[in-house]
């Protein structure tokens, strides 16, 4: 059997990453919310329970009824992944799809703990009493964490491929849990789950800073922002330690990757950090320097060497204008959002209260927008920074894809009903945010009239 | 037993309760379609939305689980499969999509326009996306997926008689498990003449069902000879003559009004001709290919089998607290359930 594949033209490989692209970043969003927002929402519905506060029950009840959407929307987006993984590279998978599948196996058991649980969650609120309900949520937290792991472990295989042989094109011994634990996996897991919180938590508390800056104070938009964004701001200095600790996994395996990630063309010592810039002619140009920066991030020294595309031919750069930028975003909006936190932890500690200007709000309720920025560039590090490879140093993604001819049409055909899917949950979102409205009388101490199923 | 053999038959289960479960998802999908006007179909519609609402999405893992099983199992034919059928699967997997976000979006929207629409969307997808991936299935059940990467025809390969039967039945089949459960569930909110048309629709689907098989076994004699035999003659025969007797009894008991019954023997002629054709397509996965010669190294079986033997312990006792928690009668009726759901 020849397993080795060639595009049917090149539109057509262009195509197939595009697609993938296209139906993977979209996926990361719902499954951030689906790994993040059952814990803020469980912690409101725990909080509901202990204090009788209808405001707290009134927005697990709400929280939970967007969650029915926005799982049923991740679910069926996460499948046409595991059909893309053969449709559109079954040049990979023909060969390593039995080194990876371990942790998919798994992650198909997470699947099914999570579906069951929700089911039971959202449908049966009203027949569980109030504890058993909440620990039916547990299982759905812990499946949604492992299945992050799992499929995460998966990609960092790719990165950094281990425990397996190969021999005339065919593998012949495998160690599948050595392929799982490699390497990457521990850094990459780790921020990906702190970007899942990080996502659901700013997310969340900036629809209800909108409310905010609607003119609604009530109790319940303040909860409901106050309590996912403390739930973000605690994760994010977290992620800036975690982010700092997976740039120090690829300076050490994936070199060419840092050097892309950083724009930088000629191997040194004492190299500083560029922020910004453009490459043009194999050099950076209009980047800011901060001297030293980059060897002492990289390796902890101030004269560490750090090595260049130049130690590679051209034909195996990652496209540096991409890969740059996308960093850099990513470093930025991790940043901005420690400032936002910091911010309200500040008026926090001094006197209990939210900032009293309407900058915060105005601020804050873009901080969903900037960790999905973060989320998507940080993903396109990670996987255009892997390029030209589709399994780093193993496999080419050229031959990888499928070589059936029309992979452009089966494209024009995805994105279309990327469109109309996304049109259709933004709206049903926005009515959903709006339509049932706030409990107004604070003597309306139960919300049973408000059911979620 | 060969380790990838043990793969093989979890993969048959799985498709299985894919098939048990999804399939009748997909079927009270199509019922929905045919439901008639918003205020003529609403308590059917209600009685659709209540009975798989709460398991829709752990019944389409099975469907993940499937396909996983597969690239690790058998790496090579799931490689071959989803590169030549790579069409019928693209527009199975968008119709999936479209499927389950129209079922969500239509549930928490309340304006009649959005709910037609999203209800529109939900129910054609529910009618389409089962043929396509039973054409998949025809494909490979008449041999002409070769290995290696889209070696096959990409559109004679799943367009061809064989296909087109098996995308009919898949169809079918889904439409008559959907009638036969909601009977049930009809008759269990106290809804008899719910119970009655769905009771009335499980008779002529289970007809018409019957006669799709009968058709299918014509094509493959001359469509796909080697099965036919094993099917007809060989060790598949006593799955096809459970699948037939099962069939004829679901017909009689639903006749009876024997509801509870009916769900197993309906389920038996689906298991019937499911692991007939397992049977007897087994060893061959692929034309020239055996499920040795493409079984994946023995320490990947071993550690997923183990995985999900382990995962199972967690899952089975799961799944029962699901379908235990909502096959127990409820407090809302669906009729109310559907007069609420807008609130
Ligand atoms: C376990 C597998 C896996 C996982 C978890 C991810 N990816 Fe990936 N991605 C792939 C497996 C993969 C791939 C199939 O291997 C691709 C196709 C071509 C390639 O080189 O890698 C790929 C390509 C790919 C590309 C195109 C790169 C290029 O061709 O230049 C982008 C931008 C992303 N992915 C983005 C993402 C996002 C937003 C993810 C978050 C969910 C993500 N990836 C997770
Ligand atoms: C190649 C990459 C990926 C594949 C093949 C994939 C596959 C899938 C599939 C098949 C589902 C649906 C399961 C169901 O029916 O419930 C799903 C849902 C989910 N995925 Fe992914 N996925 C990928 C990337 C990711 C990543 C990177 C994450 C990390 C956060 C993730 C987290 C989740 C979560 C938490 C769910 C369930 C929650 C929800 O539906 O919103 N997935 N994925
Ligand atoms: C100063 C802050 C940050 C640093 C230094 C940093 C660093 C990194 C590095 C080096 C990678 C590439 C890893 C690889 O290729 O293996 C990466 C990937 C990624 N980053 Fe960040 N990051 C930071 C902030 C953030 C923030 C705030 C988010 C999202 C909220 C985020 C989300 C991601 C994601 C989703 C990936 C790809 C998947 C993964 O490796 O887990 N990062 N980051």
């Amino acid at each position: 059997m020849v397993l080795l594949t060639a595009p049917a033209t090149y539109a057509d490989l262009v195509a197939a990453r595009t697609q993938m692209a296209l139906s993977l970043g979209w996926h990361i969003i719902l499954a951030c919310l689906g790994v993040g927002m059952p814990a803020i929402t469980l912690i409101a519905e725990w909080r509901g329970h202990r204090t009788g506060d209808p405001a707290y029950r009134m927005l697990a009840r709400r929280w939970a009824r967007a969650m029915g959407v926005l799982f049923a929307v991740g679910a069926v987006s996460g499948t046409i992944l595991s059909f893309e993984m053969g449709l559109l590279w079954p040049g990979l998978m023909g060969v390593y799809g039995q080194v990876i599948g371990l942790p998919f196996a798994m992650e198909g058991v997470a699947f099914f703990i999570e579906a069951i649980f929700l089911g039971i969650y959202l449908y049966a609120w009203d027949r569980l009493s109030p504890v058993k309900h909440l620990l039916t949520g547990i299982p759905i937290i812990v499946a949604g964490v492992a299945s992050a792991f799992f499929v995460v472990s998966a990609n960092a295989w790719m990165q950094q491929p281990t425990g397996f042989d190969v021999a005339h094109g065919r593998v012949v011994a495998v160690d599948p849990w050595a392929a799982m634990f490699n390497l990457s996996t521990p850094p990459q897991t780790t921020h990906m789950i702190l970007a899942a919180f990080m996502v659901a938590g700013f997310g969340i508390a900036g629809v209800h800073a909108v409310g905010m800056l609607r003119g609604r104070h009530d109790r319940y938009h303040r909860l409901g922002f106050l309590l996912p964004f403390t739930v973000a701001a605690v994760v994010t200095p977290a992620q800036l330690v975690v982010g700092d600790w997976a740039a120090r996994f690829v300076a050490d395996n994936q070199p060419i990757k840092l050097a892309a990630m950083e724009g930088l063309f000629r191997t040194g010592r004492g190299v500083p950090l560029s922020v910004g810039g453009f490459a043009v002619n194999g050099e950076l140009r209009g980047a800011i320097e901060i001297p030293y920066g980059l060897s002492l991030l990289a390796h902890g020294r101030t004269n560490a060497e750090v090595i260049g595309l130049d130690q590679v031919p051209p034909s195996d750069w990652p496209p540096v204008n991409i890969v740059h930028p996308a960093f850099d975003l990513m470093v930025g909006m991790g940043m901005a959002l420690l400032l936002l936190s910091a911010w309200l932890g500040w008026t926090w500690w001094r006197r209990r209260d939210l900032p009293r200007t309407r900058w915060f709000l105005r601020a804050a309720s873009l901080g969903g927008v900037a960790a999905v920025v973060a989320l998507e560039a940080g993903w396109t590090v990670t996987e255009v920074g892997r390029q030209p490879w589709i399994v780093y140093g193993v496999m080419r993604t050229a031959d990888a894809v499928n070589p059936a001819p029309g992979l452009v049409w089966g494209f024009v055909l995805v994105f279309a009903v990327y469109v109309v899917l996304t049109v259709a949950t933004v709206y049903v979102l926005r009515r959903l945010s709006r339509d049932s409205p706030a409990p107004t009388a604070p003597q309306e101490h139960d919300v049973a009239g408000y059911p979620v199923a | 037993m060969p380790l990838v053999d043990v793969i093989l038959a979890l993969v048959w289960i799985g498709l299985t309760a894919y098939v048990l479960f999804a399939g009748a998802d997909f079927g009270a999908g199509g019922w929905d379609l045919l439901a008639g006007g918003a205020e003529r179909g609403r308590r059917q519609r209600g009685l659709i939305e209540h009975s798989i609402g709460p398991v829709w999405e752990a019944n389409h893992v099975w469907l993940i689980f499937v396909i996983v099983l597969l690239w690790t199992g058998v790496p090579q034919v799931f490689a071959a499969v989803f590169s030549t059928l790579y069409i019928p699967l693209t527009l199975a997997a968008l119709g999936i999509i479209a499927r389950g976000s129209a079922f969500a979006f239509r549930k928490v929207s309340t304006r009649l326009w959005q709910r037609r629409l999203f209800g529109a969307t939900f129910a054609f997808s529910s009618v389409v996306t089962p043929f396509f991936l039973g054409t998949v299935a025809g494909a490979i059940a008449s041999g002409r997926v070769p290995p290696g990467i889209a070696a096959g025809n990409l559109v004679t390969s799943w367009l061809n008689p064989t296909s087109i039967v098996t995308g009919a039945l898949a169809v079918g089949t889904g439409a008559y498990l959907a009638a036969v459960y909601l009977t049930r569930d009809a008759e269990r909110a106290h809804s008899p003449a719910l119970a009655e048309s769905f009771r009335r629709r499980g008779l002529v689907t289970g007809v018409v069902v019957g006669v799709v098989a009968a058709v299918g076994l014509v094509v493959l004699h001359a469509d796909a000879p080697s099965l036919f035999t094993e099917l007809t003659s060989g060790r598949a025969l006593p799955l096809l003559v459970l699948s037939v007797a099962a069939g004829l009894a679901s017909l009689v008991l639903l006749w009876l009004r024997v509801f509870v019954a009916v769900r197993i023997t309906a389920a038996a002629a689906v298991v019937g001709l499911l692991w007939g054709w397992g049977v007897g397509q087994f060893p061959r996965l692929l034309p020239g290919v055996t499920a040795r010669q493409a079984a994946a190294t023995d320490a990947v079986l071993a550690a997923t089998i183990g995985a999900v033997a382990v995962g199972a312990l967690l899952l089975v006792p799961s799944l029962w607290w699901l379908y235990a928690t909502f096959q127990r009668g409820s407090r809302q009726e669906p009729a109310s359930a559907s007069d609420q759901e807008s609130t």
